[in-house]
C-alpha cells in the first residue's frame, strides 16, 4: 500500500511537467492543424541550454527557465516563420508534420555536434533532497516542478483566456475560415502559437533536466509519450492533454512500481490502443472527422 | 496513343533493370556494388512505403517497425546455419506473408482515424517495436544485438546474392503498385486520397482497400528488412528499428513523387548516393544528421509534390500550349488556379 | 398514393447546447420528388448526414425501404439503394471525369482485383455522359470542370449505381441558370425513370415548380407537409421564414 501510494505521488508530480510539455503540443495543433512531431526535441533543446547555464554561468535551473523560456519562445517564432508558414498546396498537413520531424533531427543532429551523445543531467545541490511527509518521499525538485509547471499552465491559461492574442487563438481554434473573415491575423497567431508551444518545451526542458538523465536522441521517447497523451486528451484540447498527462504519469508511475520500469513505456502504447479503440477522439476532443 | 505509353514504359523498365542486373557482371569498384545495394533497398522500401503513403495518402512513420521485425524474424530463423546459403532467400515469402498478416489488425486500428493521428499511432508503434527489441533479450538479444550465420559465398561475389535479392524485391513491390495503379484497388485508394468521406458515400469499400494496401506495403516492407539483416550479419535494436530509415522511405517519395510508380525509385537514386557523401564527408552522426535534415527540410519547401509530378504538369502545360488555343491553357490554369484558392479547395476537401 | 421508402423516425441531434435537430420525423414516398426546405440553420443538412450515415444521431431511427437501418453508414446506404450528393458538388478531383462515374457504379470484391476501368465500366460511364452532355470530357482530369460542371458529375456519378433514392443538397446552389434548367430536367427525367428523390432547395421557384410534397423544417422538426401550394399558404410556415 505503501508503495503504491508513493508510486501515485510519484505519478502526480512527474504527470505535472508532461501536461506542460503536452501543452504547448496541443496548443500547436489547435492552432494550426499540425502534430509537431519537434515537441520532444525542443524540451532536450530546453534541458541542453539549462546545462549550459548551469554548468558555465552558475545559473540554478529554476532560475535559468527566465532565460530558456523566451529564446525559445522567439525559436519557435522564427521556425514557424521560416519553414512552416511557407508550405502551401493541398497536402499541407502532411508536409507540416515531417517539417516538425526534419526540425526534431535537426535540433538532434545540432545538441550531438555540441554535446556528443552521452548522457548527462543537471545536478544542482539541491538535486538529491527531499522531504518525508507522512512517511512519503517527496523529492524538493520534483515537487517545485510540479508547482511550477502548474504556474506555467496558469501563465498559459490567463493568456488564452485573458488577451487580445489568447482570443484570436480561440477563435482560430474553433474555426479558422470565420476567425480569418473576423481579421485575425492567422500567420501571426501560428506564428505566435508556436513560439508559445516552444516556451512551454522551454520551461519544461529545464525541469526535465533535472529529473532525468538525457543525450540529443531523447527525444524520440520523449515524443512518443507526449503523443499519446495528446491523442489521450483529445489533440487540440489543453485541458484534456493536462488531465491525460496526469492520468499518464500515474499509470506509467504505478506500472514501474508494480512491475517493472521497462512495460511503464508499454502502458502509454496500451493507454493509446485503448483510446483508438473506444474513443478515436479522446477524451476530450471535439469530434472533427470529415469535412460536414 | 495509351499503347505507345505503355510501350515506351515496358521499354523504360528493360533498360532500368537490364542496367542494374549488368552491373556487378561488368565489374566495378567494391563501393559502387556496396552503395547499389542500399540505393536498391531503399528504393524497395519507398516503392512500398508509397503503396499506402503514396495511393492512399496514410502516411506511414512507423513502416521501419515492419523492416525491424522482418529482420529479426530472419535472423531469429537463420542464427544457426544458413546452408548453401542460397536457401535462406526462400524464406522471404513466408516473412513476408507473415508480416503483412501481422500488420492487419495494426492497420485496422491505427487507419480509424485520419492522416494525422495516423501518423502519431504509427510513430509510436515504431517506438514500441523498438523497445520490445531491446528488453525481449531471449528473442532479440537485446542490446547486444543478434547475429545471422555467415553464408559460404566466395569472396570476389559475395555481395550478388544480395544484390539480385534486393533488385528482385524492387521488382516486385514495383510491380504492385503498377497493378495497384490499373487495377480497382488503385483507383478505390485515390479516392481515399482525395476525399475518404466522399468516398464512403459512393460505396468505396475504403475499409478493404485501405487494409490491403498497408498489409501489401508492410509485408514487402518486411521482406527487404530480411535481406538486409542477412546483408549486414549482426542487427542491433536502434539500426533495426531506426527512424532514419522510415523517413529515408518517406522521404524518397516525397522528393521523386507520391503515388508514382517510378518517383520513390528516382528519389532514392538521389538520395542514397547523396546520404552516403554527407556520411563521407561529415563523419557518422553529427553534422551528418543536419545535413540530412537540411535536404528534407529543403525537399519539402522547395518540392513538396515530388519531381515527376512537377515535371508531367509542366509538360502537360506545355502540350496544351502546344495544341493551338493558347486561351485554352489560359483558362485551364485559370480553373486550376481557383481550385487552388481557399473558398474551392475548401469545397474539394 | 404509393409505398413509403425512407421513413425518418423521431431523429434527434443535439451539438452541445444546441439542438440541430429535434425529435424529426417524416416520410418520403416511392417515385416522389420530396422537397425538404426550411429557413437556414433549421436542420436539413444535419437531417440529410444522419440519413446516410454520416452523422451519428442520438435517437430515433431510420427505415428504408422496409428496413430499420440499425447503424446507417455511409457505403452501405450506398450500396442498398440511397445515395447523396453534397452542398459543394463533392468529386475527386485527382480522377478523370470518367474514372469519377466508374469508382462510384459499384463493383464486386472480384471486380476490385480486376481492371481499373474495364470495357463495360467504359460503356456504361459513356452511356451516362451522354445523357448529361459531358461526353467531350470522358478523359478530363474533374479538377478541369468549372464548378456547375461538377455538380453535374457528382449527380452523375450518384446515378451510376441506380440508386432507389437519391439525397441532393442544394443541386443548384452557386449555378447558373442554364445549369439550373439542365439539373431540373435531368431530375424530371431520372423521376420519370423510377428515381425517388429528396432535395434540399434554396431555390423556392424550383422547388414550387418541380417537388411534391414539400417538407418544412424549422428549428430541427418539421412545421408543415403537403403540396407546394399548400405550404406556401401555411401561416406557420410564413412565420418561420419571416422570423416572427
Amino acid at each position: 500500500m505503501h508503495a503504491l501510494i508513493q508510486a501515485i505521488i510519484l505519478g502526480i508530480l512527474t504527470g505535472g511537467v508532461y501536461a506542460l510539455m503536452a501543452s504547448g503540443q496541443t496548443l500547436i495543433f489547435g492552432i494550426m492543424k499540425v502534430v509537431n512531431l519537434a515537441q520532444g526535441a525542443l524540451v532536450v533543446l530546453g534541458a541542453y541550454l539549462t546545462y549550459t547555464l548551469f554548468t558555465t554561468l552558475g545559473i540554478d535551473p529554476f532560475v535559468s527557465i527566465l532565460i530558456t523560456t523566451p529564446l525559445l519562445f522567439l525559436v519557435g517564432i522564427g521556425l514557424q516563420w521560416a519553414l512552416l508558414r511557407p508550405l502551401h498546396g493541398e497536402d499541407v498537413a502532411q508536409l507540416s508534420l515531417l517539417v516538425t520531424f526534419a526540425i526534431a533531427l535537426a535540433i538532434e543532429g545540432a545538441l550531438s555536434f555540441a554535446y556528443g551523445a552521452t548522457l548527462t543531467n543537471v545536478q544542482p545541490t539541491y538535486a538529491n533532497y527531499s522531504w518525508t511527509v507522512f512517511g512519503y518521499q517527496i523529492s524538493l525538485v520534483r515537487f517545485v516542478a510540479f508547482l511550477l509547471s502548474i504556474v506555467m499552465l496558469g501563465v498559459l491559461y490567463f493568456i488564452l483566456q485573458r488577451t487580445k492574442f489568447g482570443r484570436s487563438v480561440r477563435a482560430t481554434v474553433q474555426n479558422p475560415m470565420s476567425a480569418q473573415l473576423l481579421g485575425v491575423n492567422a500567420n501571426r497567431v501560428s506564428a505566435l502559437g508556436f513560439g508559445l508551444g516552444a516556451a512551454t518545451a522551454a520551461a519544461a526542458g529545464s525541469v526535465f533536466g533535472m529529473l532525468n538523465s538525457f543525450n540529443p536522441g531523447s527525444h524520440y521517447d520523449l515524443i512518443s509519450r507526449l503523443l499519446t497523451i495528446v491523442v489521450l486528451g483529445g489533440l487540440g484540447s489543453i485541458g484534456g492533454s493536462v488531465v491525460a498527462a496526469l492520468i499518464m504519469g500515474v499509470a506509467s508511475s504505478l506500472v514501474s512500481a508494480l512491475a517493472s520500469p521497462i512495460w511503464s513505456d508499454f502502458t502509454f502504447f496500451i493507454v493509446l490502443l485503448l483510446v483508438l479503440l473506444l474513443r478515436p477522439r479522446g477524451l476530450f476532443g471535439a469530434k472533427t472527422r470529415g469535412a460536414l | 496513343m495509351k499503347r505507345a505509353i505503355s510501350r515506351f514504359g515496358l521499354l523504360r523498365v528493360v533498360i532500368f533493370f537490364g542496367l542494374l542486373i549488368l552491373v556487378p557482371i561488368l565489374g566495378g569498384p567494391v563501393w559502387l556494388l556496396n552503395m547499389l545495394i542500399f540505393t536498391v533497398m531503399y528504393a524497395a522500401l519507398s516503392s512500398s512505403w508509397n503503396l499506402l503513403g503514396g495511393l492512399a495518402g496514410y502516411p506511414s512513420l512507423g513502416h521501419v517497425a515492419f523492416f525491424g521485425i522482418g529482420a529479426y524474424a530472419f535472423a531469429i530463423m537463420f542464427q544457426g546455419s544458413v546452408g548453401d546459403g542460397f536457401s535462406p532467400f526462400l524464406a522471404l515469402p513466408v516473412v513476408g506473408v507473415a508480416v503483412a498478416l501481422l500488420s492487419v489488425p495494426i492497420g485496422w486500428v491505427s487507419m480509424r482515424t485520419r492522416a494525422d493521428v495516423f501518423a502519431i499511432v504509427t510513430i509510436t508503434f515504431l517506438f514500441i517495436t523498438q523497445t520490445l527489441a531491446f528488453n525481449l533479450n531471449s528473442l532479440t538479444g537485446g542490446a547486444q544485438g543478434k547475429s545471422v550465420a555467415p553464408p559460404p559465398f566466395d569472396v570476389s561475389t559475395y555481395d550478388w546474392p544480395f544484390y539480385y535479392a534486393m533488385l528482385a524485391l524492387l521488382a516486385v513491390a514495383m510491380g504492385i503498385s503498377f497493378y495497384f495503379s490499373r487495377s480497382k484497388i488503385g483507383l478505390s485508394l485515390a479516392t481515399v486520397r482525395a476525399d475518404e468521406d466522399k468516398a464512403h458515400g459512393v460505396g468505396v469499400r475504403v475499409t478493404a482497400v485501405k487494409l490491403i494496401a498497408f498489409a501489401v506495403s508492410s509485408g514487402m516492407v518486411a521482406m527487404v528488412g530480411c535481406v538486409w539483416a542477412y546483408y549486414v550479419g549482426f542487427i542491433y535494436p536502434q539500426f533495426a528499428v531506426d527512424p532514419l530509415i522510415t523517413i529515408g522511405m518517406v522521404l524518397m517519395a516525397f522528393l521523386g513523387g507520391r503515388g508514382t510508380l517510378w518517383g520513390p525509385v528516382l528519389g532514392s537514386f538521389i538520395l542514397v548516393p547523396a546520404q552516403e557523401f554527407f556520411a563521407q564527408t561529415f563523419g557518422a552522426s553529427e553534422l551528418y544528421l543536419l545535413a540530412y535534415a537540411a535536404v528534407f527540410l529543403v525537399i519539402m519547401l522547395f518540392l513538396p509534390r515530388g519531381i515527376l509530378p512537377s515535371i508531367s504538369d509542366r509538360l502537360r502545360r506545355r502540350r496544351l500550349a502546344a495544341e493551338g488555343d493558347a486561351r485554352d491553357a489560359a483558362q485551364l490554369s485559370e480553373v486550376q488556379d481557383a481550385s487552388k484558392s481557399p473558398v474551392t479547395s475548401e469545397v474539394a476537401r | 398514393m404509393s409505398e413509403v421508402l425512407l421513413e425518418v423516425d423521431h431523429l434527434t441531434k443535439r451539438f452541445g447546447g444546441v439542438t440541430a435537430v429535434d425529435e424529426c420525423s417524416f416520410t418520403v414516398n416511392e417515385g416522389s420528388i420530396t422537397a425538404l426546405i426550411g429557413p437556414n440553420g433549421s436542420g436539413k443538412t444535419t437531417a440529410f448526414n444522419m440519413i446516410t450515415g454520416y452523422l451519428k444521431a442520438d435517437s430515433g431511427q431510420i427505415h428504408f425501404r422496409g428496413n430499420t437501418i440499425a447503424r446507417p453508414r455511409p457505403a452501405d446506404l450506398y450500396r442498398r439503394g440511397l445515395s447523396r450528393t453534397f452542398q459543394q458538388a463533392r468529386i475527386f478531383p485527382e480522377l478523370s471525369v470518367e474514372e469519377n462515374l466508374v469508382v462510384a457504379a459499384g463493383y464486386s470484391w472480384r471486380q476490385l482485383f480486376g481492371r481499373r476501368v474495364s470495357a463495360t465500366d467504359k460503356e456504361l460511364a459513356r452511356q451516362m455522359l451522354a445523357e448529361f452532355r459531358l461526353e467531350p470530357l470522358l478523359e478530363l482530369p474533374a479538377s478541369d470542370l468549372s464548378y456547375g460542371q461538377r455538380k453535374l458529375l457528382e449527380f452523375a456519378a450518384v446515378l451510376m449505381s441506380n440508386p432507389k433514392l437519391v439525397l441532393l443538397d442544394e443541386p443548384t446552389a452557386g449555378v447558373n441558370p442554364v445549369m439550373i434548367d439542365a439539373m431540373e430536367r435531368h431530375i424530371r427525367e431520372r423521376n420519370a425513370a423510377g428515381v425517388t428523390f429528396l432535395i434540399v432547395e434554396h431555390d423556392m421557384q424550383l422547388v414550387m415548380r418541380l417537388c411534391d410534397p414539400v417538407i418544412v423544417l424549422d428549428q430541427g422538426a418539421p412545421i408543415a407537409f403537403g403540396t407546394p401550394a399548400e405550404v406556401q399558404s401555411n401561416p406557420k410556415v410564413l412565420e418561420a421564414y419571416l422570423g416572427g
